[in-house]
């Protein structure tokens, strides 16, 4: 079971060039076959998760959530997709029409894009890149301008702020972001996901870099703009921000790079703080589906327990307290290496 | 980094990237609109980027796209958006007079015959391609943090100046 996909590649690889393709090739075909793998798993896993999401918040508001389509209403996903797909499609005319048009697009290719260098299990990935994190990191980073396309785009007062606003608190939270995982690279001393999986091989680096975790998870939260820094969205003061005016398949596309956003950092987090793809028992791709989901529920926990923070709350919590303590935390690892090769501990 | 010992395949890729990064930095001068110039250019950095990934040269490619196409172009868009206050079809300069075109295409050109001679007539040192080139991180920082330290370091207390300055010119001195 553990290396089923490691062989069905080597197989398929095999078979490619026993059709007479030369290696690059077959490379190159196999690539495309593990992107079309990694977006079919990304679009029918969205149809759990926000089901999930749904029965998660009726939890914790004691309501019943979705329940009457199938057992415990799980095709209630399926019916809104359908009914989405089927939606007409409204461009308004004041829009500029080459950019509303382009910005989902942009966002959902962005946010698939970060799937390229995660784990999924050992040997499992779709490209071994060498400063595969700081890949993850920049990937990141672009989302902000498909947002900021699609406010502008839309020619709207509340998409334009909303936009504003998640350009705002998203430059501002990636600077947290990136350096509370640099304690974790100088520990495992590599960019390399991989590697970094293996240098937890004995101690998840959660245990190692606490402060760390609790600074990414934040500037995660912020950078997703999930609650409860969910300002660029805001239903109720801005009628959704940047999506107020996409309608039907459009706006699916932005739901849905919303989830793959939230998988994909998700899935960061389970690699760099919770030992990645290792585990007891299981095979390699089941235990990061798990650590993955237990980060999903944590997101989950989070936004439907915690009210939304005020904007400039928001902004002088990153700047005055996120960005202290994450530089503040690099000092401390840095020492804490010294003082451990000092000491002959490692 | 992926390598490609087939040489077409990577010459098909220069060739894309360079084109796209063409296209676009002509966009960015050509478009009418300014906010299209200003995504245009993300588009330029990207392909920037791009070549820089074909080039082995993979963190100078990831800073290109965090630097340059995540954030600097982002405060671009914003500074345009917020001191733009004319219909956005009339907001670059350059495009619809001829003249203006014209002279800046002939400076333009005379720039770019200069450039070309001078890498053409320049004797480039050849440099020996490492064992492990791979590892464009750890080259980086050893020349950074080693060869040139101060340089590096005096790079730093510069920007530091620059965004305290930047400070006092949009906050103002109190007077007491």
């Amino acid at each position: 079971m553990e290396a089923l996909f490691v062989n069905l590649a080597a197989v398929l690889s095999g078979w490619l060039t026993s059709l007479g393709l030369s290696p690059i090739w077959a490379d190159t075909v196999l690539l495309f076959v593990k992107w079309i793998i990694v977006i079919t798993i990304i679009t029918l896993n969205i149809i759990i998760l926000i089901w999930l999401e749904r029965k998660v918040s009726a939890f914790f508001q004691e309501r019943l959530g979705p329940n009457r389509l199938g057992p415990f209403g799980i095709f209630q996903t399926i019916a809104d997709a359908i009914k989405l797909l089927t939606k007409e499609d409204i461009v308004p005319s004041a829009a500029d029409k080459l950019i509303f048009k382009t910005a989902p697009m942009f966002f959902i290719v962005v946010a698939v894009m970060l799937y390229t260098v995660i784990p999924m299990g050992q040997g499992m990935e779709v490209i071994n890149l060498n400063i595969g994190l700081l890949f993850f990191i920049s990937i990141g980073s672009l989302s902000t301008i498909a947002l900021l396309m699609a406010g502008w785009g839309s020619n709207n007062k509340w998409s334009l702020m909303g936009a504003v606003r998640s350009v705002a608190q998203m430059v501002s939270y990636e600077i947290p972001l990136a350096f509370s995982l640099l304690g974790v690279v100088m520990i495992s001393g590599s960019l390399n996901l991989q590697d970094i999986v293996a240098a937890q091989g004995k101690l998840w680096f959660i245990i190692l870099q606490p402060i760390a975790f609790i600074t990414y998870f934040i500037a995660a939260t912020a950078e997703l703009n999930r609650g409860p820094f969910d300002m660029p969205e805001a239903e109720q003061e801005l009628t959704g921000g940047a999506y107020t005016e996409y309608t039907g398949m459009r706006w699916a596309l932005f739901f849905l790079a919303e989830y793959t956003n939230l998988v994909a950092v998700s899935a960061l987090m389970a690699t760099v703080f919770l030992g990645g793809w290792q585990g007891p028992w299981l095979p390699s791709w089941l235990w990061i589906i798990i650590k993955t989901y237990g980060v999903i529920l944590v997101f989950f926990w989070v936004k439907w327990t915690f009210p939304r923070i005020r904007m400039d709350h928001l902004m002088s919590f990153s700047w005055k307290v996120l960005v202290p303590v994450s530089l503040g935390n690099i000092l401390l690892t840095g020492a804490g290496i010294y003082f451990c090769r000092w000491m002959g501990w490692c | 980094m992926i390598e490609f010992s087939g040489l077409s395949l990577y010459d098909a890729v220069f060739t894309a990237a360079a084109g796209v990064t063409v296209t676009a930095a002509l966009g960015v001068v050509l478009f009418r609109n300014i906010i299209y110039s200003a995504l245009s250019l993300v588009l330029a950095f990207l392909g920037v980027a791009a070549i820089y990934f074909q080039l082995n040269a993979g963190f100078l490619g990831v800073i290109q796209i965090l630097v340059y196409a995540g954030a600097i172009s982002v405060l671009i868009i914003f500074a345009i958006m917020l001191v733009m206050n004319r219909p956005a079809g009339r907001t670059n300069l350059t495009s619809p007079r001829t003249r203006e075109v014209f002279t800046g295409g002939t400076i333009t050109a005379m720039m770019l015959t200069a450039l070309i001679a001078a890498i053409g007539l320049s004797d480039w040192p050849k440099t020996v391609l490492l064992k492990g080139a791979d590892d464009t991180v750890g080259m980086l920082a050893e020349l950074m943090l080693g060869d040139y330290v101060v340089a590096f370091e005096a790079a730093a207390i510069l920007l530091l100046v620059a965004v305290v300055g930047a400070i006092i010119l949009a906050k103002g001195v109190e007077n007491k």
